[in-house]
């Protein structure tokens, strides 16, 4: 039967004799010395909190920034003539200055949305948070094959949100996220503190690119390196198949954009020409290395919320995945078509035949993705399933998914490409992959691995209820976009059609419900931090091993024993008796009985 | 390389000989592996940005032959070439200094050590004394800098934002390598290299190849094709 370890109850409190045995987020002492402690520390686990706690608030900061820019698109900008009075709308992001300056700050708002979003969120969000955390306890190593690079990722983390931050404070960036030249070489006249303001956000850039790699390369080792005895390539979680994917394509990727970067930097403070066409240069080139890194980092994102899938999928239908062989290996797939279809992000900017070609390859990436989302279902079909938050995340991210990933399909398609780019269709579509893919598993999979964390449980009905909160509100807020933009609302503009206004602020009402959402799974956190019941080592019944042989929230080491792996991660019907009440699971393998003692 | 068996090593001696892996490795075996694969790893990141680079230079290249052709005739070819030679040099001793640590020979581990550090520094200073400072005195800068009358194709400042700007990012990793050498020569200087654990000095020489590599590709690419 479940043997419940907490960690005060377990063994903190036997005093310090036995200090390898307290849970790692066991107090070292005095404020100042805790601290200290988190932040000198190479434990992979805090780490990977210190990691979340870091990539939420950019995620609130991000979010505000959306939140701004819906409420100005709330009502078109304008200057109209009204009986012989110039007339303007729509300013709400003006403070009552001019038109200009309204789309200005408008320009600003999404940019510094976009930034953050993708460089500070969606990037690092599963991996260095989650991935972090768990990888080494479900491959049964004690930490990642190099802790102190783990923790020097963090504190470059933290120094390049400061370069983005600085390049907030110092007005804001109005390139949007992609930083094409020649406008990001070309804007802000030179002599005054505004000219430094997009070095500074390249540069945060340029240094979160060193995170990246940092974590990535950690993550490549440690599964070659550290997995348990017995355990094989295909006897490991298939969360750790999705961080390792993700990885190489950030050891591989991460490179270009750096190069690219910094050439970047030098044309705009140097003008050596390189991407200004008035040298010789050509700005196509910069697009061209832009998406050689831009796009494989989108499945930096997806492969990772995809890893977390697979695991909540399983867990609450209580089956083996469906075709485990096809998912992982779907994974090392998408890894590598990523690389070679970058070309369509440049339809209308490149040569006819290299369109021709992008065009043909990108159907390719399609179909590794869409076998995941038949596994899924696979997997879900005859499964006894619990309908917990998690598992409504998981299948709240297989909907918004398969819309997100078919809409890439038209706009992979050339001819109508021409007539969707760069419109709200291609905003929709990124959302759906991006927010309502990764970031709906992000959030499912902070609330399943929850308890293990922090050793405490949620309140399962107020969480449910931001489930249903986020899942409308994203809809709403997003749905509409892929109508106005098949109409031919251009993206990036404050100002639009009376056409347009039914669907712009159907969208901003939906990121208010969007917003409700996410605070009420903040207060769900807040809570359980500080109310909640203490949770046993495996309330899912999970088979992985931090739910089989580590104490929730885990012991410093992580493991009293090394781990030995004598069941595959999914063989629930090998391990749970047939007729076991579902709501009740036993721990397939309790600890050995002198592990707690010695 | 080959895998020394350092577990079955006597303990007693040197910082090398007492040396254990982290608690998170096996054994000393195990952690020299993944320090290895780690470092194979970061020098296949610096490969791939210096393939960004190569990529600019063909395509800028393709667009402005001419400027690249004129461009490419004004660099001195001696100084090129020399600083190849200083960097092989470099190369083959960095590698007689891995060797040492293998053998324990800590008087020839900190000779070869000091050597590579010295081809390091007379590189650079090469670059900047005899081929920086002179394009510098006759306004071959690139971009904004660029004064240079006698230009025979408006394109040039391309051609020079080209060569500083490969040129300057493989010289800061020369000087990162001087750094790094002089870490390992204090290291061995305080006897942490031996037989049984000289992972360091195996990471860093691998580092010091691949600086060196790209320099025998930027050499002919930007000296010898005219
Ligand atoms: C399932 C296969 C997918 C296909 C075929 C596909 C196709 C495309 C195409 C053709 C574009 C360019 C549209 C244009 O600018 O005109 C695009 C844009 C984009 N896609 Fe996808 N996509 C797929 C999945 C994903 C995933 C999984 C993500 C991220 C997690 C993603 C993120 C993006 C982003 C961020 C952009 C636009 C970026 C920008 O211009 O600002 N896509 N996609
Ligand atoms: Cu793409």
């Amino acid at each position: 039967m479940t043997t419940i370890t907490s960690p005060h109850a377990g063994h903190g409190d036997h005093g310090g004799h036995h200090d390898h045995d307290v849970s790692y987020l066991h107090p070292k002492g005095g404020i100042w010395t805790t601290i200290w402690d988190w932040a000198s520390t190479i434990d992979h686990k805090k780490i990977g909190v210190m990691y979340l706690v870091a990539i939420l608030f950019m995620f609130f900061l991000g979010g505000m920034a959306a939140i701004a820019v819906r409420l100005e698109l709330m009502e078109p900008t304008r200057e109209v003539t009204v009986a012989g009075k110039n007339v303007v709308t729509g300013q709400l992001l003006a403070f009552g200055q001019s038109l200009q300056k309204g789309n200005e700050n408008y320009n600003r708002m999404f940019t510094l949305h976009g930034a953050i979003m993708v460089f500070m969120v969606i990037v690092p969000s599963v991996p260095a948070s989650l991935g972090n955390f768990l990888l080494p306890l479900m491959l049964g190593a004690k930490d990642v094959a190099f802790p102190r690079l783990n923790l020097l990722s963090w504190y470059v983390y933290v120094l390049g949100s400061i370069f983005a931050v600085a390049a907030i404070i110092m007005g804001g960036v109005d390139t949007g996220w992609t930083f094409y030249t020649p406008y990001s070489t070309t804007t802000d006249v030179e002599g005054n503190m505004a000219y430094w303001r997009i070095v500074s956000m390249i540069l945060a850039a340029f240094i979160l690119g060193f995170s990246s790699i940092f974590t990535g390369l950690n993550f490549v080792v440690t599964v070659h390196k550290l997995r348990a005895p017995g355990m094989g390539w295909f006897d490991m979680p298939l969360f750790v198949w999705g961080i390792y994917g993700a990885a190489i394509i950030q050891v591989l990727a991460t490179p270009v954009i750096g190069i690219t970067l910094l050439l970047l930097i030098f044309e705009r403070l140097f003008r050596i020409g390189i991407f200004d066409p008035a040298m010789g240069g050509d700005p196509v080139l910069f697009q061209h290395f832009f998406w050689f890194y831009s796009h494989p980092v989108v499945y930096v994102m997806i492969l990772p919320g995809m890893a977390i899938i697979n695991e909540i999928i399983a867990v609450y239908s209580r089956k083996r995945i469906f075709g485990y062989r096809a998912v992982a290996f779907s994974t090392l797939a998408i890894a590598a078509i990523s690389f070679i279809v970058w070309g369509h992000h440049l339809f209308t900017s490149e040569g006819e035949v290299a369109a021709v070609v992008f065009s043909a390859i990108t159907f390719l990436v399609a179909i590794p993705s869409a076998i995941k989302v038949f596994n899924w279902i696979a997997t879900l079909y005859k499964g006894s399933i619990r309908l917990t938050t998690p598992m409504l995340y998981a299948l709240g991210f297989l909907f918004l998914f398969t819309i997100g990933g078919l809409t890439g399909l038209p706009l992979g398609t050339l001819s109508v490409d021409l007539h969707l780019h760069d419109s709200y269709f291609v905003v929709a579509h990124f959302h759906y992959v991006m927010m309502g893919s990764t970031i709906i598993a992000f959030i499912g999979g902070i609330h399943h691995w929850w308890p293990k964390m922090f050793g405490r449980m949620y309140n399962e009905f107020f969480a449910k209820i931001g489930f249903w909160l986020v899942f409308i509100g994203f809809n709403v807020t997003f749905f509409p976009q892929f109508m106005m933009g098949a109409h031919g609302m251009p993206r990036r503009y404050a100002s639009y059609t009376d056409e347009f206004l039914i669907y712009h602020q159907i969208s901003t009402i939906g990121s208010w419900v969007l917003l409700v959402g996410f605070l009420v799974h903040l207060f769900v956190f807040i809570h359980s931090l500080l109310a909640g019941r203490l949770a046993p080592p495996n309330p899912c019944g999970g088979l992985t091993l931090e739910w089989t042989d580590a104490a929730s929230p885990p012991i410093e080491h992580n493991f009293h024993h090394e781990p030995v792996v004598n069941h595959g991660p999914y063989d629930y019907d090998d391990v749970f008796p047939k007729q076991a009440d579902p709501k009740e699971f036993p721990m397939p393998a309790p600890l050995p009985a002198g592990a707690r003692a010695h | 390389m080959s895998t020394l068996h350092a577990d079955h090593a006597p303990s007693g001696g040197t910082y090398a000989d007492r040396y254990v892996a982290a608690a998170h490795f096996r054994d000393r075996d195990h952690e020299f592996e993944s320090v290895k694969m780690g470092v194979w790893l970061f020098l296949s990141t610096e490969i791939l940005l210096f393939a960004g680079m190569f990529v600019g230079y063909a395509i800028l290249r393709m667009l402005h032959p001419e400027a690249f052709i004129a461009g490419s005739g004004k660099l001195s070819t001696f100084w090129g070439l020399l600083n190849t030679v200083v960097l092989l040099i470099s190369s083959w001793t960095v590698a007689m200094a891995v060797r040492s640590a293998q053998l324990g020979k800590q008087g020839a581990l900190q000779f070869h050590l000091i050597v590579t550090n010295l081809c390091a520094t007379a590189f650079v200073v090469i670059k900047l004394v005899f081929e920086y400072y002179p394009k510098w005195q006759e306004g071959k800068l690139p971009g904004k800098w660029f004064s240079y009358p006698y230009a025979v194709d408006p394109s040039e400042p391309l051609w020079w934002g080209i060569y500083f700007g490969s040129t300057a990012i493989h010289a800061t990793h020369v000087i990162i390598g001087m750094g790094l050498l002089t870490w390992l020569l204090i290291r061995a200087r305080k006897g942490h290299f031996g037989p049984h654990h000289y992972t360091a000095v195996e990471g860093v020489g691998l580092y010091w190849h691949i600086v060196d590599m790209v320099w025998i590709f930027l050499f002919p690419l930007l000296y010898l094709i005219h």
